[in-house]
């Protein structure tokens, strides 16, 4: 088993004020913009590491109990500056992160983040804030065993947004950032820059990045290999029948449900 | 209006005037007297202090309730505040020129969040989007004196504002005077580092007034002011 004290695996900065549990768990972060199929692939990567025996702990943005609720209701009256607002995902982050993510961890759970600090970080940054002040900001976070970073061309991202919800979303096209009137030109400027912010990011990081301009299944396949690694030889690569993701993701619902 | 003269400290055409200190210190009421005396004088004047935002309390009520705040979380919380505050009510008057005056600036965030243990490197290095300010002033008073003033206001002293949740005493009145020795540890390691203008503060009301008006007169040369108000006399003016 592997362990780390808690206080040695941030980005720099201490964590006061929580019990000194090592962390024995491993924390996987899945990274990308809307449309890169993030969410399918953490559930495909849920349902693997499960059947092998690794229970996971899912984490997102914007889930805390703390301040989820009055992001949502700032961001409905676009009233809030650009400091503030990365300030306050920082707030509903580190809740997460202090509450739900580090628990996990110490109890020796895998955490599969749905998007991590890069995304805060990346949206900070290209409205206004300076890659030392996000870095600095985020350094009391845990630094993650994998960061898997689903690249997909914001042509692509466009067709699957409109192919799933029929618009674009007024925040995905960085309509706040007023870049331009027309939403799909905004659309494109704006993931330009996000992707920008990742390339820089992802020397600094570590990333893994995986195309994601291809099918669920070939993503799948290329994910499964990097987390393999980081498990060293643990996993059994057990073939998981075409059907099973879909019915565990239904008993998974229900469980959390109930 | 006067030729346009820019801070040499931010660059702004305004002034930033920050008054710090404990509690009880006195540094409201001074705040508040500064600024009726500038606006007598004519300046455009910007008054603006750090209470708590609802946003704010609202968030500490439901995280209190749910023993979810940790230093991390209220730290980023109240910079969280800040921030709005200052995009909102800080930064555009500043632009325009205004005598900028706060009751409370990231100093408190400073010193409030050390005592909780945070890194103060990774707190400063959150709140540098604001400039220092021209001047600050931290009311300098023993513990005992801000412990006896607050009493005496008869307001009750919160959770947080004891520091109650560091687990220093178990009765408020206890746990209020340990932290804010903590505090006073922490204002008085910044005072050469943010160049703080210290003020003697367990003198009188009046005696301390006249001194800060020595201290801000100088800063107010060149500086433009708008139309005088015609009933300020050369009493209020002095």
């Amino acid at each position: 088993m592997r362990t780390r004290a808690l206080q040695a695996s941030t980005y720099g900065t201490r964590l006061p004020g929580l019990p000194r549990e090592p962390l024995t768990g491993r924390l996987i972060v899945v990274e990308g913009p809307d449309g890169s199929g993030r969410t399918t692939e953490v559930s495909l990567l849920r349902d693997w590491l499960e059947i092998q025996g690794h229970p996971v702990v899912e984490s997102g943005l914007r889930r805390s109990t703390l301040v989820a609720e009055q992001i949502d209701r700032a961001k409905q009256g676009h009233t809030l500056g650009g400091t503030t607002l990365a300030l306050f995902y920082a707030v509903d982050f580190a809740d997460q992160l202090e509450n739900k993510i580090i628990p996990a961890l110490a109890a020796g759970s895998t955490v599969l983040a749905d998007r991590y600090i890069y995304t805060l970080m990346a949206r900070a940054i290209v409205r206004g804030a300076s890659r030392a002040w996000a870095q600095r900001l985020y350094a009391f976070a845990v630094r993650p065993d994998l960061v898997i970073h689903l690249d997909a061309k914001p042509d692509i991202l466009l067709h699957r947004s409109i192919g799933k919800y029929g618009s674009l979303d007024y925040w995905e096209s960085g309509m706040d950032l007023c870049l331009s009137r027309d939403r799909f030109e905004s659309f494109f400027l704006y993931q330009d820059r996000l992707r920008a912010e990742f390339e820089w990011m992802t020397p600094e990081y570590g990333f893994h990045r995986v195309d994601a301009n291809r099918t669920p299944t070939q993503v799948h396949a290329d994910v499964r290999a990097i987390v393999r690694d980081c498990y060293r030889g643990t996993l059994v690569d057990a073939p998981v029948p075409e059907a099973a993701p879909a019915l565990l993701r239904a008993r998974a619902r229900k469980a959390a449900a109930g | 209006m006067a030729p346009e003269s820019r801070s040499p400290v931010h660059g702004e055409r305004g002034r930033l005037l920050v008054f710090e200190g404990l509690d009880g210190s006195g540094k409201s009421t001074q705040a508040r007297l500064v600024s009726k005396w500038l606006v007598a004088r004519g300046y455009r004047v910007f008054f603006t202090e750090w209470n708590s935002s609802e946003l704010v309390s609202e968030t500490i009520r439901r995280g209190k309730k749910k023993g979810l705040l940790t230093p991390t979380t209220f730290s980023l919380l109240h910079a969280t505040d800040f921030a709005d505050r200052f995009e909102r009510h800080i930064f555009p008057p500043l632009r325009a020129g205004y005598l900028v005056i706060c009751d409370r600036y990231s100093y408190t965030a400073f010193v409030r969040d050390a005592a909780r243990g945070c890194d103060p490197d990774w707190v400063r290095s959150m709140y540098s989007f604001a400039p220092p300010p021209d001047k600050t002033f931290y009311f300098r008073v023993p513990v005992a004196v801000s412990l006896k003033r607050k009493l005496a206001s008869r307001q009750k002293i919160s959770y947080y504002e004891a520091g109650m949740d560091l687990g220093l005493a178990d009765d408020v009145e206890t746990s209020y005077e340990r932290f804010q020795t903590r505090l006073k540890r922490e204002y008085e390691r910044s005072v050469g580092r943010d160049r703080f203008t210290v003020i003697d503060a367990a003198r009188p009301v009046e005696e301390v007034h006249a001194d800060l008006r020595r201290e801000i007169r100088p800063l107010l040369d060149g500086f433009p002011t708008e139309t005088r108000l015609t009933h300020a006399d050369e009493g209020v003016a002095g």
